[in-house]
């Protein structure tokens, strides 16, 4: 009886709570009932694109009165067809949006399209993956429809175009993007696809110039199944001779074409023209015969220089592909096609164009080409085939990149970033006018300093003393000790600046300080007395003529030691040298911000650290971008301080003998080679100790001890 | 009971939001599994096509032949290319361009063209040798408004084009068409197959391999020489005062007027200066809107050119025409241009990589300029700006790079095989000097070497130009070729016999090391010590004069300065010009001074490049010059070198006086030096020189190479160049 009296109680406390939780049962059966009722209520399905074979796809129904999407417009070019306006908001990155994956039925339920291809499921992945992907149709620069159009022998040209004008976001084809590898059909072979589609952007195999639209097509490389076959090949892409100088490897050429290098050959044994073997297989794509031998098709490309690549049916040919996938240079004689991606490869690197009228010279052209060329020519190819044509997902992603380059220009891919191979050696220097750097900038003297006050006020009485000298600016890198007062500096008539340090690290000597107002910066240490005007003048004198280079006073040079294996600092009086010490240099404000920005490694952490090479460390970083060696000017001096002679010297000489080799190692190492160049040669003035009065040189106080 | 029915009722409705959840999360899972699966059995879906069909789409109907020529034949003033309007039989021995005689009048701009054709070394008067054809029509102004516009063209082009073929090889310059209100692309009269080289053509227009886009250029344009770029620093970073500027003339309506129109929307008065002026055109006051009488007190506060020379980035924006004078004053400036002028095939763009010189925004997206411009690095910058220097140089500071560019553009198409790179154009120093022909690989060029990564030839080929009969083996020839000989550098001596008599028998010449041989030139002149020889494998040439007194010391350290400088001249003794300004000539003196301009070849090193540019890259007048008085041989090779590189040459150490007497066998020779008439022959050289190059391409140097311990006060011992101090001075 307890339950029965207890019961209502119970009831009774959590009735409220039940209540409520009932009704939001009942909301939420009526809100879930509603949500999946709407996909069938509304008109337009919201639905994601899922990467699967359209057999799982929802089914879409094209009827035949639908209307087609209007005839394509030929005259569209990237600014009267394309909108820039819906790109940009996703930063300064194109925005790639894919329609869901449909089947397309008509009337009787019979469907319109050819299912899916394994390539265009390839494409589709590629930009799913890609960091162009976006799911909202909203924020999408560029909208690709889930419509295989590869093969133009798999389209019913009509349903095509009324898909496409049905698509949900068409608006008159702006901005959406066509893949297209074969179009054209018997018997002219138009070298377009030939769906009509607005102001749909073509990707396309095999355009021709007459129907590629510069600025707003992409002429894409015909991706070649078979090449896809043999990736697994190791191909080795090196110096050795082949065997033939060309070979003719397509069965599908015209006989025309055919009759003509059979002409050539009876000359030019050198020439192998292949053809379908006898009785023909039409089973086998990989055979091919000539004089009753059989070749294996694309292993023969491997064991030619050139390969001929001619017009089938259509333009577009997968040999262009195969041929340099193995290192064969490409000839294309096809007159009128437009290589692929040729808006932004070199062509000219890669492979050999041929007029087809000119084909009777095929041989004499070749012959001309030098043996360098060719190699740099069979390297280009088979770069350019592994970065951009090896696989769908490379085809694809370069289509994309090429549309964000035209949409974001000012940040596009370079010349060099998409033609010079990875292992490209070379310097790409930074300053490369070819001038003489005008007297009137004068330069800047930097002087790092601890505490050496009296040696400074020495320093700058000295500098100031060198006509074209136009600031001095003084880092004072001691944090314990303020700079001494404003009186107590020596009075010049230029300009000078003290910069106070927040941490005494030797690399602030080369910050590139905003009070540096000339190209031209002397960095000189607090202790560097000697120099005379006529010295410090001709320097820069010599600046002015290698603005690109350090040009200084003390030289050094790096040996190699055979005994340690290791490289070797040399201050001796030698003929070479490959430094210039910064105690007293010229160089160019660009390479403080180098030095400040872009050593590589922890160059610059090990030289703060050790409070030692930041001279080497420059020395290192100019010469590795320029590669060019210093240049000392005038002749030795000692540079030692009369004061700082002591008996502990010599030791410490030795302890800082090896730092300085240790730095030269370390820098290597981190650079990865050696970049320092050696010299025999230093500048002096063109009348220097000549037998010349003396008062008629415009240099005479040089080389005074 | 009620309570139980409740908890059943919570009980089922749970199960079934628990299903509801789970059976979404279920379904979204099935899709993710699907694409899954995909991927695992891809290989099993069917590819686009057949492979086998891919190798064997053949089109066994369409005669190849005739599918050209039909090609050929349908190609109208539209769809032009070079494949299917050109005549190529008519190029194929060489490049040459033939100019019809004058009968009309035509403009300054237009006769300036045609003259440098007819100097350049493509011109031909044999039309039947030409590969081109230029007018003696004007038609650079179609503008008919213009008073430059020529009339009746039709008409006078029927009578006067005797090859006109309907336009086929012919290459028609153009800079101003259409007018007042469309400014249509149009000539105004059938082109037909004619290239057209064009300013402000637009994308869509423009024949793309086939037209040429020219820049537009003022009437002023100088027609030869022209001035370097007026950037004075190339400070890092780029401080100027102003980020962007713009001044310039704003349109109230028509065609072009709404980007100027709109440019003030980005003028802050700070760093962006954008100031307009509707005053120009003879009803601008009828037509002007509220905000012109403001615009105009802006505008008349600024200076163009000083604006230009303060500001980082400069706005380009199309005027009536896609192209503006502002385009080359930017460049010319180093103020980068920023381009708003959308669909404008840029000048020379087939050939030249404009993002590394100027920004290219849209018109449609104005207001986002100048947070582009902002977002460019410091680095990239510097980069654009100093780019814009190494363009304006290479193509466009004269009336002659811009003409010279376009045919060499059109040369490249024909020889497509040895064409020059995309890199070569966009480098210094530029396509216009590097010719083709001299070498399919960049490494045997001078230039680019340490772009490419490769090294140089580590030896050399010595020239000896000799004249006078090898009397004995103490001769100087003989003791000279012993001394070149001793150089481990050297790979080769060409003797280049000169002389009137019969050239000596090799046993006459000293036993040495390195093969010796003797060259007859086809033509005695001084110029042939110049000519390309096939036996000059290396790079690097010594060019000697017989009575040259040089140490074998001396060869090995100017050889390993050269190999520092290749692309400059490195030898020993230099002579100097200079600006006179009583006479406003220049002059050429011998007398030591403290800077140098030439070095004398007569003992240099220099690239054998240099050797084919002086044969085949200068202009006949030049050469004539030097054959005439057989001298100055010398001052053109500087002059040449300089020209390329900008730069002066190199002077290394010099052991001794450098031939002061010249005795043999008792008898005195003629010591050119002494004589004033060889004197006043190069004063005159120099002056026909800057006249055909069109300025003075000779810059000066203050500094001379010398050992590293040159004279240093230490034992000669450890000196590897010793003996060059032993008889200094001597």
């Amino acid at each position: 009886m307890v339950s029965v009296r207890n019961a209502p109680r119970l009831t009774r406390r959590y009735t409220p709570f039940f209540n409520v939780l009932f009704c939001f049962i009942l909301v939420a059966l009526v809100l879930g009932g509603l949500s999946t009722l709407w996909p069938w209520n509304s008109e337009t399905p919201k639905r994601e694109f899922v990467l699967q074979s359209e057999e799982f796809a929802p089914v879409a129904t094209v009827l035949s009165t639908d209307a087609l999407a209007k005839s394509t417009k030929s005259s569209c070019t990237f600014y009267n067809c394309f909108d820039v306006y819906r790109c940009g908001q996703h930063g300064s990155s194109l925005t790639v949006y894919i329609y869901p994956i449909l089947r397309y039925v008509d009337e009787n339920g019979l469907p319109v399209m050819n299912a899916l291809s394994k390539e265009f499921m390839e494409i589709l992945e590629a930009i799913q993956e890609s960091k162009f992907y976006v799911t909202n149709p909203d924020k999408a620069c560029i909208l690709v429809p889930a419509l295989d159009l590869l093969n133009q022998n798999n389209l019913h040209l009509k349903e095509t175009s009324q898909i496409l004008a049905g698509l949900p976001y068409w608006n008159s084809g702006i901005n959406h993007l066509l893949f297209n590898m074969l179009p054209g059909n018997v018997p002219n072979y138009n070298p377009c696809l030939e769906v009509e589609r607005d102001n749909a952007i073509v990707a396309g195999a095999g355009l021709s110039t007459w129907t590629y639209r510069r600025t707003y097509d992409i002429s894409i490389p015909l991706f070649s199944p078979l090449s896809q076959d043999f990736q697994h090949e190791t191909i080795e892409i090196n110096e050795s001779p082949r065997k033939w100088l060309i070979v003719s490897p397509q069965i599908n050429i015209h006989s025309e074409y055919r009759e003509e290098l059979e002409e050539l050959k009876e000359e030019h044994p050198e020439l192998l023209v292949l053809d379908e073997c006898i009785p023909a297989k039409p089973d086998n794509a990989t055979e091919r015969c000539h004089d009753g031998e059989t070749y294996f098709y694309p292993s023969i490309l491997k064991n030619s220089t050139f390969c001929l690549v001619l017009q089938g049916a259509r333009l577009a040919q997968a040999t262009l592909s195969d041929a340099m996938m193995y290192g064969c240079i490409p000839v294309v004689a096809i007159d009128g096609y437009v290589l692929p991606f040729s808006e932004v490869l070199d062509w000219k690197r890669v492979a050999v164009r041929l007029r087809e009228d000119h084909l009777h010279d095929l041989i004499h052209i070749l012959k001309s080409i030098s043996e360098h060329r060719i190699l740099e020519m069979r390297k280009q190819a088979h770069f350019i085939w592994t970065q951009y044509f090896s696989s769908i997902q490379k085809i694809t992603l370069t289509t994309l990149q090429i549309i964000n380059d035209r949409v974001f220009p000012h940040f596009a891919r370079t010349y060099e970033e998409w033609n010079d191979p990875p292992w490209k050696e070379g310097t790409t220097p930074p300053l490369n006018l070819p001038v003489i750097v005008p007297k009137s900038q004068g330069f800047t003297a930097v002087i790092l300093t601890y505490d050496r006050v009296e040696s400074l006020f020495k320093v700058i009485r000295r500098v100031v003393q060198a006509p074209s000298i136009a600031k001095v600016l003084v880092v004072w890198n001691n944090q314990q000790k303020h700079p001494p007062p404003a009186t107590s500096w020596p009075k010049i008539n230029k300009p000078l600046k003290v910069v106070q340090t927040k941490e005494n690290k030797l690399s602030n000597r080369f910050y590139p300080y905003d009070e540096i107002e000339t190209e031209a910066v002397l960095a000189i240490d607090d202790d560097i007395v000697m120099l005379t005007a006529d010295e410090l003048e001709f320097a820069y004198e010599v600046w002015r003529e290698f603005p690109d280079r350090i040009v200084g006073f003390p030289s050094r040079v790096h040996l190699w030691d055979n005994n340690t294996g290791k490289w070797k600092y040399e201050s001796e009086w030698t003929n070479e040298i490959s430094m210039v010490l910064t105690g007293a240099a010229f160089y160019h404000k660009y390479y403080s911000y180098l030095y400040t920005t872009s050593l590589p490694g922890d160059i610059k952490t090990w030289v703060d650290s050790r409070m030692n090479c930041e001279d080497i460390a420059m020395n290192f970083l100019v010469a590795n971008i320029t590669g060019k060696a210093p240049i000392k000017v005038t002749p030795r001096k000692k540079f030692k301080c009369p004061e700082c002679t002591n008996v502990e010297m010599l030791s410490a000489d030795v302890i800082h003998m090896a730092e300085r080799s240790e730095c030269i190692n370390k820098f290597a190492q981190v650079y990865g080679k050696m970049p320092l160049k050696t010299v025999e040669f230093r500048a002096d003035p063109v009348l220097y100790k000549d037998n010349f009065p003396e008062k008629l040189k415009r240099f005479n106080n040089i080389g005074s001890l | 009971m009620k309570a139980k029915k409740r908890y059943f009722l919570v009980l089922i409705s749970c199960a079934f939001l628990l299903l509801c959840y789970f059976g979404g999360y279920h379904l979204l899972k099935n899709g993710d599994k699907k694409t899954k699966d995909f991927k695992l059995t891809k290989h099993k879906v069917r590819g686009y096509l057949d492979t086998r069909e891919l190798y064997r789409d053949k089109d066994s109907t369409t005669s190849s032949r005739l599918r050209r020529e039909e090609r050929r034949r349908s190609s109208d003033t539209l769809t032009c290319s070079m494949d299917t309007c050109f005549d190529f039989f008519r190029c194929r021995n060489d490049f040459k361009v033939y100019i019809y005689p004058t009968k009309d009048s035509i403009s300054p701009a237009y006769q300036k063209i045609l003259s440098i054709i007819q100097e350049s070394r493509f011109y031909t008067e044999d039309p039947s040798q030409a590969c081109l054809f230029v007018l003696s029509l004007d038609t650079l102004d179609r503008d008919h408004l213009s008073p430059d516009y020529v009339k009746n063209i039709k008409l006078k082009l029927y009578q006067q084009a005797k090859y006109w073929d309907n336009g086929r090889n012919h290459i028609l310059f153009n800079l101003y068409s259409g007018t007042w209100p469309d400014y249509v692309e149009d000539l105004g009269f059938n082109v037909g197959q004619a290239m057209v080289a064009k300013a402000s053509t637009s994308v869509s227009k423009f024949r793309p391999n086939f037209d040429v886009s020219i820049p537009l250029f003022p009437k002023h344009h100088p027609k030869k020489g022209g001035e370097r770029g007026t950037l004075t620093s190339n400070n890092f970073p780029v401080n100027k005062r102003y980020t962007l500027v713009f001044k310039g003339k704003r349109y109230v309506h028509g065609i072009g007027s709404e980007t100027r129109n709109s440019l003030h929307h980005i003028h802050n008065n700070k760093d962006i200066i954008i100031v307009t002026t509707c005053r120009h055109g003879k009803s601008w006051k009828q037509m002007k809107d509220e905000r012109c009488e403001t615009d105009n007190k802006e505008y008349d506060r600024w200076d163009y050119q000083l604006m230009m020379e303060n500001a980082t980035f400069c706005i380009v924006p199309r005027g009536r025409r896609l192209g503006s004078f502002r385009f080359l004053e930017a460049l010319q400036a180093g103020c980068i241009p920023v381009l708003l002028s959308n669909g404008w095939e840029l000048p020379f763009g087939e050939v030249i990589d404009w993002g590394k010189a100027t920004v290219c925004t849209d018109e449609r997206l104005l207001l986002q300029v100048p947070d582009v411009v902002r977002s460019i690095s410091k680095t990239r910058v510097h980069a654009l700006r100093q780019h814009t220097q190494v363009l304006w140089e290479n193509y466009f500071s004269s009336v002659e790079k811009i003409v010279m560019t376009t045919l060499e553009i059109i040369k490249d198409r024909i020889n497509y095989h040895v064409a020059r790179s995309y890199f070569v154009w966009n480098s210094h120093p530029g396509a216009l000097l590097l010719l083709p022909q001299f070498s399919d690989v960049l490494r045997d060029f001078p230039f680019h070497w340490r772009h490419l990564g490769t090294s140089l030839k580590s030896n050399f080929t010595a020239i000896i130009y000799a004249t006078m009969p090898i009397a004995s083996a103490s001769s100087s020839l003989s003791r000279l070729i012993k001394n070149v000989a001793k150089s481990s550098f050297a790979s080769r001596i060409m003797v280049l016999w000169n002389g009137e008599t019969a050239p000596p028998v090799v046993s006459k010449f000293p036993q040495v090391a390195v093969p010796v041989n003797i060259i007859q030139p086809p033509q005695k002149t001084i110029s042939s010590r110049f000519h390309p020889h096939l036996l000059v494998q290396t790079d690097a040439i010594l060019n000697l004069d017989e009575d040259v007194v040089l140490s074998t010391e001396e060869i090995d350290f100017a050889f390993k300065v050269w190999r520092s400088y290749p692309e400059r001249i490195v030898g020993y003794p230099a002579r100097s010009h200079y600006w006179d300004e009583s006479k406003s000539c220049w002059r050429y003196t011998s007398k030591w001074t403290n800077e140098y301009s030439i070095i004398l070849t007569g003992a240099a090193f220099y690239h054998r490049y240099y050797n084919y540019l002086y044969t085949y890259y200068l202009h006949s007048v030049l050469h004539k010059t030097v054959d005439q008085s057989q001298n100055c041989e010398d001052i053109l090779m500087n002059f040449l070198v300089s020209h390329v590189t900008k730069l002066p040459p190199i002077k290394v150490t010099q052991r001794k006086n450098y031939k002061e007497n010249v005795a043999m066998d008792g008898k005195m020779y003629p010591i050119p030096w002494n004589d004033p008439d060889h004197f006043i022959q190069r004063q005159a050289c120099m002056t026909t020189f800057v006249e055909i190059f069109g300025y003075m391409p000779l810059i000066r140097s203050s500094l001379r190479l010398d050992p590293v311990l040159f004279k240093d006060p230490v034992s000669n011992l450890r000196k590897r160049y010793r003996k060059l101090e032993l008889e200094g001075g001597k």
